[in-house]
């Protein structure tokens, strides 16, 4: 049997590898530039559109409405729930610890089990690259506005990971799916209105198809293209081998994904899900050490996120800058009120759909107030930002666009330097650690697309492994080349989902009010029964 | 005192020692028997997306190949001696779990075998034997 399995996982990979490794990627600057030319009529507008700015006046800044509609949706979220991101706090951790599970639930998934899964799906480049990119265009003060984000984030996981279990489809052999696409279908149609009934269908099929292109870029190019960068930095930089040869890095980790998706490999899947939280605890431990090593700055550290805040410290655009910056990076890492969590939280085992919910609004408090700010702490701690000793302003490089850099760095790099000052190893853990991050974010994003191409397409097993192949080749596409207009596509997919799931949000949200209140008050009643 | 022995069973080889032990343990002081069987499971333990999914329906199967595959023809073959017996299936830390069924069932005796995990696993973190001889709440039997 296992013979018969590991043969026929062989001869896939074999296949997989021989068609896509002989054909074109020689000539990767011509179909780069192929694909720009044929795809880029159709995605500039699509990008423009969803990522529409406004200039602020007297500034020059341009500020992306996409960022203010899921900052604006948090804000109500937080209001409409009664700041319920702090109020539960106790007992989310309380949820996630077990203390509310029945035992006779033992061997289902536990709250615990969906959180992990949904972190590891959102912990990735954006907690390590991002918010160097923050920091260094906005200056500290962008950590302030950042971790403000995230907090307000809490309330949008609340609402669209409640509605997610409340309405995922259990089927009759006792697998479940669940996400946006459901509740903005099911969900609408409750009510008894016609129209609303239309609109909820609409927006389900509409969520769907931004996922599914999500799914292959953002999830899935990106990843793949940052993995291969950070892999040619630690192995030379210009001159490694695998510089120019991106393909290399694809076919590899495409044959990875091919293994655990289509192969059904779940050996790699579960050691990545176990070593991904091990590298984030590693992370977090070495980012904590270096701050203990330097407990005399904390102080000043935080004086500049909080200066920077509400001056900007000589950065570019002052106060706004730094708000713009902190805002749309915790989107882009936490992607609260995106719906993608929704879609991995809506497996658990639970009688009360609100308890998920509870339990997800500790998602963005993970990644961005935690993981977010300690990457922002190093960054600010360690200096790797050039200030000016006269004024105590940050020395701004206007070519860049950006605060100086020893070197000009910035993104994974500047991260990079700024924790290689007290471990000069750690950008070798640092390369693990994103390439892991990325491969995670990948099998997350894979399953995440496949539910919104089965919700489309119906389930099957070709339909599916059609799917599944066209996600590896999107790996190897993303690791060979620089994508420019695919790779804004693909960001602009992703917030596109946001779009719609958020205009489903506003609809649904008395429903979550209702669970919200019947929950609390059978808690306080002692109806729902604590066993630990 | 209650005349309840709990036997933990898996199957293996020296599980099967402890049957057979709790067997004429049971002829000789009319004890009634629970054979219990836990399926080694931490709800913090990490799962992919797919597994998430497919999870409660894993857990059908699991339960319903043990309770046929293992526990079903121990409990008959007891049965038919004329003993007195049930059986639990369970999920959770191996040993403390043994332990749980113990206390409630009040069991006046715990039978477990000296099972083949003293690899480096059970170097670092116990036996189930060794844990279960360090916390059983009642008197306990190792077979070895």
């Amino acid at each position: 049997m296992n013979y018969k399995l590991s043969r026929h996982f062989l001869i896939w990979v074999g296949l997989f590898l021989t068609v896509f490794s002989s054909s074109a990627f020689a000539e990767e600057a011509g179909l780069d530039k192929m694909i720009t030319d044929t795809v880029g009529p159709f995605m500039e507008p699509f990008v423009a559109t969803i990522f529409y700015s406004v200039t602020i006046p007297g500034l020059g800044i341009a500020f992306p409405l996409i960022v203010g509609w899921l900052v604006v949706a948090a804000t109500i979220f937080t209001l409409y729930f009664g700041f319920i991101q702090f109020r539960a706090f106790g007992h989310s951790l309380a949820l996630v610890s077990g203390k509310y599970s029945d035992p006779n639930d033992a061997g289902e998934v536990s709250h615990f089990q969906a959180l992990a899964t949904a972190l590891s799906g959102t912990v990735g480049l954006g907690n390590i690259a991002g918010v160097a990119v923050a920091v260094s265009i906005g200056g500290p003060g962008a950590t302030f506005w950042m971790i403000l984000a995230g907090l307000l984030g809490m309330a949008s996981k609340f609402t669209e990971c409640t509605l997610g279990v409340k309405y995922r489809n259990e089927y009759e052999d006792g697998t479940v799916s669940g996400g946006p696409m459901y509740y903005l279908s099911k969900g609408m149609s409750e009510s008894g209105s016609g129209a609303k009934a239309a609109l909820g269908k609409v927006l389900a099929v509409m969520f769907a198809i931004f996922c599914i292109l999500g799914s292959w870029g953002g999830g899935n190019m990106f990843q793949a293209n940052q993995a291969h960068s950070q892999l040619v930095n630690i192995t030379g930089g210009a001159d490694s081998f695998l510089n120019g040869n991106g393909w290399i890095t694809g076919v590899i980790l495409a044959a990875i994904v091919f293994a655990v998706i289509v192969g059904g490999l779940k050996s790699i899947a579960r050691v990545t899900e176990k070593v991904v939280p091990f590298m984030a605890v590693i992370y977090v431990t070495a980012a904590v050490v270096i701050l203990v090593m330097n407990a005399d700055k904390i102080g000043w550290a935080f004086g500049q996120i909080f200066a920077g805040a509400f001056t900007g410290l000589g950065i570019a655009g002052g106060l706004v800058g730094a708000l713009i910056q902190g805002f749309k990076r915790a989107a882009f890492s936490n992607e609260a009120g995106v719906g993608s969590a929704a879609i991995a939280h809506s497996a658990v085992r639970t009688k009360e759909p609100i308890t998920e919910g509870y339990v997800s609004l500790l998602e963005p408090f993970i990644d961005t107030v935690v993981i977010c700010t300690m990457t922002a702490l190093v960054i600010v701690i360690t200096g790797v930002l050039t200030a000016d000793p006269a004024t105590g302003l940050y020395a701004w490089d206007a070519a860049a666009g950006r605060i100086a850099t020893e070197g000009g760095l910035s993104g994974v790099e500047l991260t990079s330097a700024a924790f290689a000052t007290s471990f000069s190893w750690f950008p070798y853990v640092l390369a693990l650690a994103v390439l892991l991050f990325a491969f995670s974010t990948m099998i997350s994003w894979s399953y995440y697309g496949l539910k919104a191409w089965t919700y489309l397409f119906g389930e099957g097993h070709i339909k599916e492994l059609i799917f599944k192949i066209l996600f590896c080749i999107f790996v190897i596409i993303g690791a060979a080349m620089n994508l420019g207009i695919v790779i804004d596509f693909s960001d602009a997919a992703i917030f596109a989902m946001a779009l719609v799931n958020i205009v489903g949000l506003y609809f649904l949200m008395p429903i979550v009010k209702a669970e919200m209140q019947s929950y609390n008050a059978r808690l306080k009643s002692g109806e729902i029964r604590r066993y630990k | 005192m209650s005349n309840v022995i709990v036997v933990g069973y898996d199957d293996s080889p020296s599980s099967q020692r402890a049957v057979e032990f709790a067997r004429s343990e049971a002829k000789d002081s009319g004890a009634s028997l629970v054979i219990a069987h836990v399926l080694d499971w931490s709800p913090y333990s990490f799962l992919t997306p797919t597994e998430l999914e497919e999870r409660h329906k894993r857990r059908k199967e699991e339960l319903s190949r043990a309770e046929d595959a293992l526990v079903k023809p121990v409990v008959e073959s007891l049965a038919n001696d004329g003993i007195q017996v049930e059986s639990v299936i369970r999920y959770g830390k191996i040993a403390d779990t043994l332990c749980e069924i113990a206390t409630e069932k009040n069991a006046q005796q715990l039978i477990v075998g000296r099972i083949g995990d003293d690899g480096l696993v059970a170097r670092f973190f116990g036996s189930v034997a060794g844990v279960v001889a360090l916390s059983s709440p009642v008197p306990c039997t190792i077979i070895p």
